[in-house]
């Protein structure tokens, strides 16, 4: 079964499953298991336009690797035993360890309605408190930071201010691969108004290469940028001071705190290593344009003082009174699909749920909400921790959904390692070989769920807009809903009265009456207008955009704070005293450079699904280590070569990527390959991660690392129709092509013995192959019948040879041949001779033909010219023959 | 009074040495050319494509009468000469002619063998070497026939390839593991096998024939190993020996040919030999292109320029049914020398080249033999290939200009 099966269908309105951008996607199921994806015009967020994944999801929907049966300890389980092993695993660790030695690991991919059953089984009837999720690792320093400031967890603007800007400000954000339709948005604007970009991240990237002004900081001094630009704004006359006296509390305290990081542009310039003209150039534009928008993502929120960088951030905003008006705010960017959706039911450690955190009060009402029999009381673990707990045996039972800890946690080795004592091990999972399913706990249990295209609720994107993600698919093999799978469980635990669920709908209703449950006005998540949505008014419902309360009626709101109303106790925004900048880990002499990581501009995450699409995989189709040419100099790794970068917590092997958009004394690396997907290409075992301390997200972007040439006898590339899995000590990297999968690898191996394994391996089928074996040289080729199967290019040395003329061979029905010859050759296609004709002479039919258009008339001239005929002359004949045809041709 | 020159034999040899005789000295000799065959020279590469009906009689003439005529040339045709009187310098031909001569060219060929086992007698079995065989073979090869071809040379192969697109049903019997073996590796031999099986020609190797068997015609073949294979008809195509007899008789030094040195010149001063006939340097050569070479220099030996013929370099290039098959040097590679495979059996493609301390030692091409003439070249030459290897494998961008490059 490689395929969903079913009628073709009318087309369905759904949400991207990708970034925080939230994109309205119309998908046409094609009847075969696949559908025609195109941007929804209507949506507000992308207005029809789709990105490069996004526009790629109809080639991600095979059911390849999909886990589509419960299995437990490795062995298939129906859903019966599977869940029976669940509940009975869960119930003996509460009893015996105590329930929270329970913990859950949610996702930003999860569905609102997902998670809000999964937080309230933890939270109100197991009662553990730990329960966080992988957008601890995404933008938690971003709520944080709202929370300081506003008092609660609150995006103030929306898309809207960023056709509207006349300066747009993006830090630690490449925007223009990470949030592309954004961007274009802001390209727009460019265009159309004239607003002026800022970049300012430590590497120089596609976003940094449109910028008006590139600040290339060194890494982690953003807060002394944005405390210089406080202070400058100060002495400019920029405050806008009946805002900050009327409306917010803290200014004194945090502009004496920035005079002391950054009291001029001299000292900014000298502590972010930047230059004062640049850094004066950026400081005069924020502080003449009043319609400012500061976006910003993983660079300001992966860090250990993520959350002092959103504050000194949102400081300017308040500062200037530029927060919640039509293109002036600071907008967190937010990495996963449904992170804010996550939020709002309270699926993170620090949180309850509905945006209610644990003040006695808030925890009473929450329990006679929910009727909760074990309510929790006090925040649980964040991420980081809740694995170092695992690590020190202190957590017992792990369930985790739809993410992929083994591969994107910081020292995801030692997760892993951790996860091998767990009592109960749980996995809801899409596919069957990602890391995370393929570890094991001392029992196991691997719960199939739905896929994006199959499952049905909502997602809340970066402005807080709710849309629908629709089933368009019908489920493959026993998968089901994560939120019928958790009730399921709740129901053998012996809570089935507060998890009988009919559909989402009702699951939705629930949290909607939850956020308006006593809430007038004291929280700023409310939607309680749609608590009574029916099931049909639900199935139809368009996008739209939060608080949603019972009396502003049904259209939401798309900015907050323009009238100075915020949501701490006195309704005053709050100025934060930042922390002096400094990574949490200097570099040293074992690991002089700066590691940091982040994505690529086609691949999402753990690449699960991106991974599948052909087109996806063409751009990065190797993991990479970017370096200053400076550096790599100095370290004597190659462009295109390949480099052992390590840390104190692992080491990956990557294709060095040598550009000067680098730092000198950094390292960058994109995060997305897995075990499943590279031999040595695990970034995320690399990071430390060290949580700031106020929101537990983890410093990714800043480990000390080295770099090292790592050396191979050989590189080459296999393509093949199925997967094919190499040698053990081989280097490999896998990537989905047209019609099959490609692995670019590198051996310490002779090209004579990759032959023999080679041959090994396609017994059976017909062998074309060029062996140079004392140059180190190996092409080969292999047909099942006229239809090429398998191909193979080995090239002595560190130099990757390219596949490009390869692939495109590979996605052909059958081969011409002289591509057949290109493809043992490698090199281009070249203009042939033709079918030989003068057998002594080695003449073609197209080389005869030309000298006879080119003046030969006779036999005898077409010998004079190129020798054809001359010796035996047994071709003469078929030279006689050619002469009219080609003087034929040439007269007419 | 001229010269009087006469030539004994008219095939490819002998009209190529007419030619440029001719053209360097036009009516310098008193020229007398007289050949066993009763036609005049005409090319006996094209036999097999003859046989298989692909081309007439007419596409294997050469020259036409008038152009003898024209050129001052007396051809006698159907005249197999019977001796040579060196002492009174005459060449008889039976009782018909008695031809005087100052120069004497022998051009006369080679001899096809007979394997010397029982019933290589009867009627049904034919030798392939000129036009009257190709007109008995053709004659028997009637509907339903069962052809069988000895030896798997190229001529064998023509020979089998002519019947099996006359529709014959043919079997192809060589005695060695492998198709031409002397020119081909292995995997060249097994292509050309695979070419062949491709027309429809059973091919059976390590087949050595005991004898055939026949009631006042040939009925069937045995092998040694006892299988017996029915058989209308028997292609011997067991290799040729060169044509001494007449050398012999007029008591010239004759080893397996008659011994010429590098102006073609026989024991006697006044005789010359050249083509398949010669022994030159202790080579007698079975293919074209060194007759040709002979032809040049014997030419102008003869209009007094300066030439001597040093050998030619072993290389065969050829189409065998249709596949282009070039071998050169070594066809497999000595102690301490590389190879460089280039191989796709669905294309009928195959190259292979020995390299020796950087020069290029030997090639076997199959499907393309486009770079031929190169590899024979840089073989000769012993030059370093290193800038070449990639290009002599896969083949230079072709353009007619470029050829000359291939000399």
């Amino acid at each position: 079964m490689n395929a969903h099966v079913q009628a073709p269908a009318a087309a369905v309105k759904t949400t991207c499953p990708y970034c925080g951008v939230g994109c309205g996607v119309i998908a046409t199921p094609d009847g075969a298991g696949g559908a025609g994806i195109a941007g929804d015009t209507e949506h507000p967020a992308n207005f029809g336009r789709l990105c490069s994944k996004g526009s790629a999801l109809g080639e991600t929907l095979s059911l390849d690797n999909r886990l589509l049966h419960p299995v437990v300890d490795g062995v298939r389980s129906s859903w019966e035993s599977a869940l029976g092993t669940v509940a009975g695993g869960l119930r003996k660790v509460a009893e015996q360890y105590g329930p929270d030695s329970i913990a859950f690991y949610l996702s930003g991919q999860l569905l609102t309605e997902d998670y809000y059953v999964a937080n309230k089984l933890a939270k109100g009837f197991l009662g553990t408190p730990h329960v966080d999720t992988n957008s601890r690792l995404c933008m938690s320093s971003a709520v944080a930071a709202h929370r300081r400031a506003f008092g609660s967890d609150t995006v103030p603007g929306c898309y809207e201010d960023l056709d509207e800007a006349d300066l747009i400000v993006l830090v630690g954000s490449n925007t223009a691969w990470c949030h592309p339709i954004l961007f274009r948005r802001m390209v727009d604007a460019r265009a159309k108004r004239g607003t002026k970009l800022v970049v300012i991240d430590p590497r120089r990237t596609q976003t940094g290469e449109e910028a008006d002004l590139f600040l290339g900081l060194k890494p982690g001094t953003d807060t002394a940028l944005f405390s210089g630009l406080l202070v400058h704004l100060a002495s400019a006359g920029a405050f806008d001071y009946r805002f900050v006296l009327d409306h917010t509390t803290g200014l004194d305290g945090a502009l004496e705190r920035a005079r002391s990081i950054a009291p001029d542009i001299a000292a900014t310039a000298a502590a972010t290593g930047l230059s004062e003209a640049d850094v004066g150039q950026f400081f005069t534009l924020f502080a003449r344009t009043k319609r400012v928008v500061t976006g910003f993502s993983q660079g300001v929120n992966q860090s250990a003082q993520g959350t002092d960088k959103g504050n000194a951030i949102i400081n300017c905003h308040l500062a200037t009174g530029r927060i919640g008006q039509p293109g002036a705010g600071p907008l967190s960017l937010t990495g996963q699909p449904n992170a804010m959706g996550g939020r709002e039911v309270g699926g993170l450690a620090n949180m309850l749920a509905a945006h209610m955190h644990f003040a006695p009060e808030e925890v009473d009402r929450v329990r006679r909400f929910w009727s909760a029999p074990n309510i929790i009381t006090g925040e649980g673990m964040k991420a980081v921790a809740l694995f170092e707990a695992v690590e020190r045996g202190r957590i017992k039972a792990l369930w985790v959904m739809g993410t992929n800890p083994v591969v994107s946690m910081p020292r995801a080795d030692a997760i892993r390692e951790a996860i091998k004592g767990l009592d109960l091990y749980v996995v809801s999972e899409a596919v069957s070989d990602s890391d995370t399913a393929m570890t094991t706990g001392r029992k196991t249990v691997l719960l199939p769920a739905q896929a994006w295209g199959e499952k049905d609720g909502t997602v809340t994107n970066s402005e807080r807009r709710i849309s629908r993600q629709r089933s368009f698919l019908k489920s493959p093999g026993e998968a089901r809903a994560d939120w019928a799978i958790i009730s399921d469980v709740a129901k053998r635990l012996g809570h089935g009265e507060a998890f009988a669920y009919p559909n989402a709908a009702a699951i939705f209703r629930e949290h909607a009456s939850l956020s308006a449950f006593e809430n007038n006005g004291s929280r700023d998540f409310d939607i309680g207008a749609v608590s009574d949505i029916s099931d049909t008014a639900y199935a139809g419902a368009a996008p739209v955009q939060w608080p949603l309360t019972k009396r502003g009626g049904k259209q939401g709101r798309q900015r907050l704070f323009a009238d100075g109303q915020f949501f701490t106790f006195d309704k005053r925004a709050r100025f934060v005293a930042v922390q002096p900048p400094a990574l949490a880990q200097a570099v040293s002499a074992d690991f002089p450079f700066v590691l940091n990581t982040g994505r690529v501009r086609d691949h999402w995450h753990t690449m699960t699904r991106t991974g599948k699409s052909q087109r996806l995989s063409a751009h990065r189709d190797v993991p990479f280590v970017e370096i200053h040419p400076d550096d790599a100099t100095a370290m004597g790794v190659t462009h295109g070569g390949l480099a052992t970068v390590s840390t104190a917590h692992g080491a990956a092997v990557l294709e060095v990527m040598v550009g000067e958009g680098m730092r000198r004394g950094d390292l960058f690396a994109a995060f997305h390959w897995s075990g499943a997907t590279a031999s040595e290409g695990r970034v995320g075992a690399l990071a430390r991660g060290i949580p700031d301390p106020v929101s537990g997200q983890p410093e990714l972007k800043a480990t000390p690392s080295a770099i090292a040439p790592a050396v191979y006898r050989s590189r080459g590339f296999l393509l093949t129709r199925e997967q094919r899995s190499l040698p053990a000590g081989w280097w490999w990297a896998r990537a989905t092509i047209q019609g099959g999968s490609g692995l670019h690898f590198a051996t310490q191996e002779s090209s004579r013995e990759v032959a023999l394994m080679l041959r090994g391996m396609f017994q059976g089928l017909e062998i074309a192959e060029y062996a140079d074996h004392a140059r180190g040289r190996y092409r080969f080729a292999a047909y099942d019948g006229e239809r090429l199967v398998a191909c193979l290019a080995l090239t002595p040395g560190d130099a990757k040879p390219g596949w490009e003329s390869e692939k495109t061979y590979f996605a052909a029905p059958d081969l011409e041949p002289s591509a057949r010859r290109a493809l043992l050759s490698g090199r281009a296609e070249t203009a042939s001779a033709g079918p030989t004709v003068c057998a002594c002479h080695g003449i073609g039919l197209d080389v005869i033909t030309a000298t006879i258009a080119a003046g030969a008339h006779s036999v005898e001239a077409v010998g004079a010219a190129c020798k054809a005929g001359t010796n035996c002359g047994s071709c003469i004949p078929e030279i006689r023959k050619l002469l009219p045809q080609a003087l034929a041709r040439d007269a007419a | 009074m001229k010269e009087r020159l006469v030539v004994i034999g008219n095939g490819m040899a002998s009209l190529r040495f007419l030619e440029r005789l001719t053209e360097r000295a036009p009516g310098r000799y008193d020229v007398t050319v007289v050949g066993a065959e009763p036609q005049a020279a005409y090319n006996r590469v094209l036999l097999s494509s003859l046989l298989g009906g692909e081309v007439d009689e007419a596409a294997c003439a050469f020259r036409g009468l008038d152009w003898y005529e024209a050129h001052g040339i007396r051809l006698i045709t159907g005249a197999p000469v019977t001796q040579v009187d060196r002492e009174n310098a005459l060449v008889m031909v039976g009782e018909t002619h008695v031809l005087p001569f100052d120069k004497l060219v022998l051009a006369v060929g080679s001899l096809p063998i007979r394997l010397p086992k029982p019933g290589m007698d009867l009627p049904g079995i034919i030798t392939f070497r000129d036009l009257a065989d190709v007109a008995a073979i053709r004659k028997a090869a009637v509907t339903g026939a069962k052809a069988i071809v000895i030896g798997g040379g190229l001529l064998g192969l023509e020979a089998a390839v002519g019947l099996a697109r006359l529709g014959v049903d043919t079997t192809l019997l060589h005695v060695m593991d492998r198709l031409m073996e002397r020119q081909l590796d292995h995997h060249a031999a097994g292509l050309v096998k695979r070419a062949m099986e491709s027309r429809g020609i059973r091919v059976l190797l390590k087949a050595d024939t005991a004898h055939v068997e026949g009631d006042g015609r040939v009925e069937r073949l045995v092998l040694s190993d006892g299988t017996v294979l029915p058989a209308d008809l028997v292609v011997m195509s067991v290799g040729v020996r060169p044509n001494a007899v007449l050398a012999q008789g007029a008591g010239l030094e004759v080893g397996r040919g008659i011994k010429v040195d590098d102006r073609m010149t026989s024991s006697d001063p006044r005789i010359f030999a050249l083509g398949e006939c010669a022994e030159h340097r202790g080579m007698v050569y079975g293919l074209v292109e060194p007759a040709y070479d002979q032809a040049e220099v014997l030419s102008r030996h003869l209009v007094g320029e300066e030439a001597a013929y040093l050998g030619t370099s072993l290389a065969t290039s050829l189409k065998v049914s249709g596949l282009p098959v070039f071998s050169a040097g070594e066809i497999e590679a000595p102690e301490h020398a590389e190879t460089v495979v280039m191989s796709d059996p669905g294309l009928g493609l195959y190259r292979k080249l020995i390299i020796g301390d950087g020069k290029l030692l030997g090639a076997v091409f199959v499907g393309d033999i486009a770079e031929q003439g190169w590899c024979k070249t840089l073989i000769r030459t012993g030059e370093p290939i290193a800038d070449h290897r990639d290009d002599l494998m896969f083949g230079r961008v072709h353009a007619p200009d470029s050829q000359s490059l291939a000399a």
